[in-house]
Order: C-alpha cells, then sequence, then structure tokens
C-alpha cells in the first residue's frame, strides 16, 4: 500500500497511452531552432502546437531588452511582489497594460493560471456566485475551487442558459461574476460576447473575459475579443498571459474598478509568490510595444491560420467552428488520435494531442496552433503530411472516392 | 408523498429514458459507476435535470452527490429555497 495507490487507474491509462509510442506528455526539444522549427531526437520538427502565436519568442528586440535587464537587475527577484519583488520594471509593465487596455488599473501574476486562481478566488467571496462556462479552462475552475463564492456551469456558448441561470438567483443576495475565454483553448471558438454582455447587463452582473489566446490575436488593436466585438466597457475584468502571443511567461488582471488595487493586499496567489524575474518583465514589455505598433503580425497570423483552416476542410477533416489560429482536428476515436499524433510525430511535425475528458463533446482532438512565424511552405508541408496520415488511418476519405461524389 | 420522493421520482424516470440505463433503477443507484457515464456525460445529465426543475446545482453540491438518492436530496433542499 501507498499514499499514490489512488493513482492505479490513471496510471494505467497512462501506460496505455506510452505503449503506443510516444509519450505526448514529455516530448522533448533538445533544440528549439526558432519559433517554428525545432530539434528533437535530432529530428528536425515544425512546431504547430506551441501558442507562439505572433511568433515573439525569438524577437530580437524583445531578446536585447531581455539581455540588458538579466544583467542590469539580476537573474531574478527572490521575493513576492508585497515584499522585495517590485522593481521599477514591474510596476511600469503595469502600467503600460493598464494603458494598453484604457483601464486604470493592472496587476501582474507569476503566470497565467495563477492570475485566474488569485482573481476569481479573490474577487467572489462567500455569499458571491460566479458563473462559468463549462467548456473552462482548468485555472478558471481551480480558481473557483480555491475560493468561497458558489459556482454554477452554464452551457458553453450559451448565453440563453447563463440568463437562465442567472434569472433562478434573481432573489439571492450578493455580486454574481461571469466567466468566459476570447477564444477557447480546446476548438478556437469565440464567446459570443456582444450576447453574454447584454445578459451581464440586464442581471448587473459582473464581466471577466480570460483573453489568454485572444490578446494580440484578435481586435484591430489586439485587445483581444472584448475589442473585437465593441463591449469593452461592459468587461470589468480582462485576465491574460505573457506565455502566448507575447512569447515568455507571466500572468495578469485588468480592471476599471476604482479599488481594485486593494487585491494587493488581499489576493494570496499574488502575494505569496516569487515576482517575475527582470527578463522576462523586460522582454514583455518590447512585446506589447510591437503588439501595439505591428499589425502586420496579426495580418499574418490570421492568413497562416486560414491556410491551415482551408487546407484542412478541403481534404475533408472536421475542425473547429472557426477559422482561428487554433485548429482542432477531430479525431474519431483515441486510438486513432494517438497513431495519428504519432505518426505526424514521425513525420516531423509537432501539435498537442487531446484526449477527453479534457476535450469538449468527448471526441478526441488533434489541436494546432498557428504563428505568424510559419512560412506558407511549413503550413502547406503540415496539410499534406495530416493529409496522407488521414487518409491512410481512414479519418478521411482517400482523393479517389471523394472525386466521385 | 413527500417533496423529495416525487423529485426522485422523476429522476429515476429521467435516467431509465437514458440508453445506457441499467434495467434496475433506484435511489441507491450511483449516477457515474451504475450508469457507465464519465464526467462530462453526468454534467450533460446534471444539467437536463437542471432544466426540468428549474435550478441550478454549484459544483460544491454536484460534488458530493453519488446516488439518486443525493441528487434528489440536493434538488429538493434547492427547490425549497
Ligand atoms: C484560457 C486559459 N487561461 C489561462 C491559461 C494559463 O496561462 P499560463 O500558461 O500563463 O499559466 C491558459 C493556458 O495555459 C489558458 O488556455
Amino acid at each position: 500500500m501507498s499514499i499514490l495507490n489512488k493513482f492505479k487507474p490513471l496510471q494505467a491509462s497512462y501506460d496505455a497511452l506510452r505503449a503506443a509510442g510516444g509519450d505526448p506528455f514529455s516530448v522533448c526539444f533538445d533544440e528549439v531552432l526558432s519559433p517554428s522549427e525545432a530539434l528533437s531526437k535530432g529530428k528536425r520538427m515544425i512546431l504547430l502546437g506551441t501558442n507562439n502565436y505572433l511568433g515573439l519568442t525569438f524577437d530580437p528586440a524583445s531578446i536585447d531588452k531581455a539581455v540588458e535587464a538579466v544583467r542590469a537587475a539580476g537573474t531574478g527577484t527572490t521575493g513576492s511582489r508585497i515584499a522585495n519583488g517590485t522593481y521599477g520594471d514591474h510596476a511600469e509593465l503595469e502600467r503600460r497594460l493598464a494603458t494598453f487596455y484604457g483601464r486604470r488599473s493592472a496587476m501582474l501574476f507569476s503566470t497565467g493560471y495563477q492570475a485566474n486562481l488569485g482573481i476569481l478566488s479573490t474577487i467572489a467571496g462567500r455569499g458571491d456566485h460566479i458563473l462559468i462556462d463549462a467548456d473552462s479552462h482548468a485555472s478558471i475552475y481551480d480558481g473557483c475551487r480555491l475560493g468561497h463564492a458558489e459556482v454554477i456551469r452554464f452551457r458553453h456558448n450559451d448565453p440563453k442558459d447563463l440568463a437562465r441561470r442567472l434569472r433562478r438567483l434573481r432573489d439571492v443576495p450578493g455580486d454574481r461574476l461571469i466567466v468566459v475565454e476570447g477564444i477557447y483553448s480546446m476548438l478556437g471558438d469565440t464567446a459570443p460576447l456582444k450576447e453574454i454582455a447584454a445578459v451581464k447587463r440586464d442581471w448587473g452582473a459582473y464581466l471577466l473575459v480570460d483573453e489568454a489566446h485572444s490578446m494580440g490575436v484578435l481586435g484591430s488593436g489586439g485587445r483581444g475579443l472584448s475589442q473585437a466585438t465593441g463591449v469593452e466597457d461592459d468587461v470589468d475584468f480582462i485576465v491574460g498571459t505573457f506565455s502566448k502571443s507575447l512569447g515568455a511567461v507571466g500572468g495578469f488582471c485588468v480592471s476599471n474598478l476604482p479599488d481594485f488595487d486593494v487585491l494587493r493586499v488581499a489576493c494570496r496567489p499574488y502575494m505569496f509568490t516569487a515576482s517575475l524575474p527582470p527578463s522576462v518583465v523586460a522582454s514583455v514589455l518590447q512585446a506589447l510595444t510591437r503588439i501595439e505598433s505591428d499589425s502586420a503580425l496579426r495580418d499574418r497570423l490570421h492568413m497562416n491560420a486560414n491556410r491551415l483552416y482551408d487546407g484542412l476542410t478541403a481534404e475533408g477533416f472536421i475542425l473547429g467552428p472557426q477559422p482561428n489560429p487554433i485548429v482542432s482536428i477531430r479525431m474519431p476515436s483515441t486510438e486513432i488520435a494517438i497513431a495519428f499524433w504519432n505518426a505526424l510525430l514521425d513525420a516531423g511535425i509537432y501539435l498537442n494531442l487531446a484526449l477527453p475528458p479534457a476535450t469538449p463533446d468527448n471526441y478526441p482532438l488533434l489541436r494546432s496552433s498557428v504563428s505568424a512565424a510559419h512560412r506558407p511552405d511549413q503550413i502547406d508541408e503540415a496539410i499534406s503530411a495530416i493529409t496522407s496520415i488521414g487518409q491512410s488511418l481512414g479519418v478521411i476519405e482517400p482523393p479517389a472516392r471523394r472525386a466521385v461524389r | 408523498m413527500n417533496a423529495q420522493h416525487q423529485v426522485a421520482e422523476i429522476i429515476v424516470e429521467m435516467i431509465s429514458s437514458l440508453p445506457q440505463a441499467p434495467r434496475e433503477v433506484s435511489l441507491d443507484t450511483n449516477i457515474a459507476r451504475d450508469l457507465g457515464l464519465d464526467s462530462l456525460a453526468v454534467m450533460n445529465f446534471v444539467m437536463a435535470i437542471e432544466d426540468r426543475f428549474d435550478v441550478s446545482v454549484p459544483m460544491d453540491k454536484l460534488a458530493e452527490v453519488e446516488t439518486i438518492r443525493d441528487l434528489a436530496d440536493v434538488i429538493t433542499d434547492l427547490k425549497g429555497r
């Protein structure tokens, strides 16, 4: 007997997964060559599943700023924001984020996961209600569990179901907080934010949008789905991450609420962990400047996303409902998904394998994320590898059969 | 018939119409195990029950539900509020 015995069933399914070939949870890149290529076990891979939407991980200006900062301020802050971990650049980045979103305040967190953990567990307290989309990211679920509010799920992207649930609470005291995502990380679909904002107004709720996958990706200024749908004034809190379009690590929350800064002495995942290292803060400051000033980057990203989405659709794959930089291919079964993922790895294409119950609708997915840094020929190479494997595994019909239809 | 009993009867009826339902459904039927539902299917099933009774079951309450009796208790309690 061991304290770890409870993991026996999980161990068994993990072992089965590994028996089928590569281990999707321990892919190791020995050398990352660029935002779109890496070496793994000596093999050159096209990176098609790294959330590196704008390809800024190797941006020379960001690298220079990071190197300057590490030389000037050292490798780490060795302390939390409320002790010795606030440097001039942390405060500067918070001001810059607030300005970027046109809001009063911003708070940095050490990861996007911690931003959700901190904000959700703190702003909604005992007697309040949090209404979350059923397909929410793990960090949203975990943030809800860490706090003391009652948590209610509504059907994915269903404003009517949300309204119904708010109506059921009409005589219950306390505040209500609605939580949705800009782009959902599994299928790449966006929230119907205009309709959700209307429900929020009808019922006097607060609205938080996690723009993890949409910051720098959607909206003419890169301010995410809130900007793209024209409802920024209705969004009370925006949570985001530096680990995707900004090419680094870290998270944040911005808000216009006058007393927002009190959270700095109330929010435990902000208070009791070390702050971001100076090099990261410096590279993010530079990357933020880039996404503000360079909309061509966004255009290139969407061109690539459409190229992959349209290319795979034409071959007969079942994808998510909208062409966005997250392009997910529905797999008929877990066995085929695993075989497909392994065959792609052998063909030099890395993307993410997502298995139920982590996926919506219970279908396994091959999840790819496109970058502005991809060259068109890399996208085409991926489409042709995915197509030929898809045909040999019977996920799509061979071309001859399709032609006669 | 008390309120809890009525709620339980409706739930049993709804479960019996599921394709994967076992022949015998009772108050002690374990929703996840005996019905062979994964967590997603449980959630979908609970959402249908929520619509039927016009209530929302908070996640902490749902976490404590194992049997149909537990679910009927939670729903009855929410309806009585
Ligand atoms: C919707 C969503 N929120 C938050 C996060 C967490 O971000 P981070 O990787 O910065 O912790 C992610 C991604 O991992 C995400 O997909």
